[in-house]
């Protein structure tokens, strides 16, 4: 009994070793979303296109993403030709233009193309807020119930797209 | 030793100036201020990770503070305003973490492994001790 108590230390060290080396190489600026299987948080934002105001009833009816992005943000100018794409297969994308100036957006937009179903206008970032955005790019997957089920915080590519797919019903 | 007494300076002088562009929002009493400065204390700027939002010039960081001090404009309490910002960017965000199961042995993790050390300690003591009055006899 009393030799193997010697043992209890070199225990610990390897269960705690373990577990430390298991948490080696994670993405240490991974936060899960707190929206997730939670409905979209109400919509009122400002259409780019027809100034109009869309609500919850005017987005789209089926699964859909929502794209955070901005003209003042690089890492928005390399997702873009992915967004293009996508959008040529069929997939909807409601563009929330975030924190952004409106002239700027129209002409980013209208030299690179528009990927965006709505493109929506959140000036002062209060939706952003109310999706637990902590900048841009980011993009959230809503099924068609309207329920959040996934959300990448960075540039949407090959890799990303595979998992979104998943939960893209 | 003239270059450090130099950036000594500059050092006094930014935080200075840092102090005035936060001293601009208005309060409707001190109580209100008391409270923000406390919240912008305990929450975490959810971008810049080992910052709490007093300390981080990040955007987002910047627009909780906005919204933070508007809601306690608004008259709504503390635990209101925590539990907004929990519901969009969950309890990382809370630098004190909640009391529930999940955090159980977060908070009592510590004394339950100080009540091992007790024990060990009290264990040790009295075998030792019962060894030595053996060895007395």
């Amino acid at each position: 009994m009393k030799k193997l108590l010697v043992f209890i230390p070199l225990l610990v060290f390897a269960v705690l070793g373990s577990i430390f080396f298991m948490q080696l190489g994670k993405d240490t600026q991974y936060m899960p979303s707190a929206l997730i299987d939670k409905p979209l948080p109400s919509v009122s934002l400002v259409d780019l296109h027809t100034n109009g105001i869309v609500t919850n009833d005017g987005l789209p009816s089926g699964p859909y993403l929502i794209n955070f992005w901005g003209t003042w943000c690089p890492a928005c100018s390399i997702e873009h030709n992915y967004l293009m794409a996508l959008s040529e297969q069929g997939v909807p994308i409601v563009g929330i233009d975030y924190k952004d100036e409106t002239s700027e957006a129209i002409k980013w937009l209208q030299e690179r193309g528009d990927p965006y179903s709505h493109v929506l206008l959140d000036e002062l970032g209060n939706f952003g807020v109310n999706m637990g955005v902590t900048g841009a790019p980011e993009t959230f997957v809503v099924n068609s119930s309207g329920v959040v089920v996934y959300r990448h915080q960075g540039v949407v590519d090959d890799v990303v797209w595979e998992t979104m797919k998943g939960y893209f019903k | 030793m003239r270059y450090s007494l130099f950036f000594c300076l500059i050092a006094l002088f930014s935080t200075t100036a840092f102090s005035e562009a936060e001293s601009i929002l208005k309060f409707n009493s001190s109580i209100d201020e008391t409270r923000y400065n406390a919240l912008i204390e305990e929450l975490r700027c959810p971008k810049c990770q080992n910052q709490n939002l007093a300390d981080s010039n990040a955007g987002i960081a910047v627009d909780l503070r906005n919204q933070i001090y508007s809601m306690i404009d608004q008259g709504l309490s503390d635990k209101e305003i925590v539990d907004y910002m929990v519901a969009r960017y969950g309890e990382f965000v809370l630098y004190k973490p909640a009391n529930n199961a999940g955090t159980f042995l977060l908070w009592y993790g510590p004394l339950i492994l100080l009540a091992f050390g007790l024990l060990a300690f009290v264990l040790i003591i009295r075998s030792n001790r019962k060894s030595l009055r053996k060895e007395t006899k």
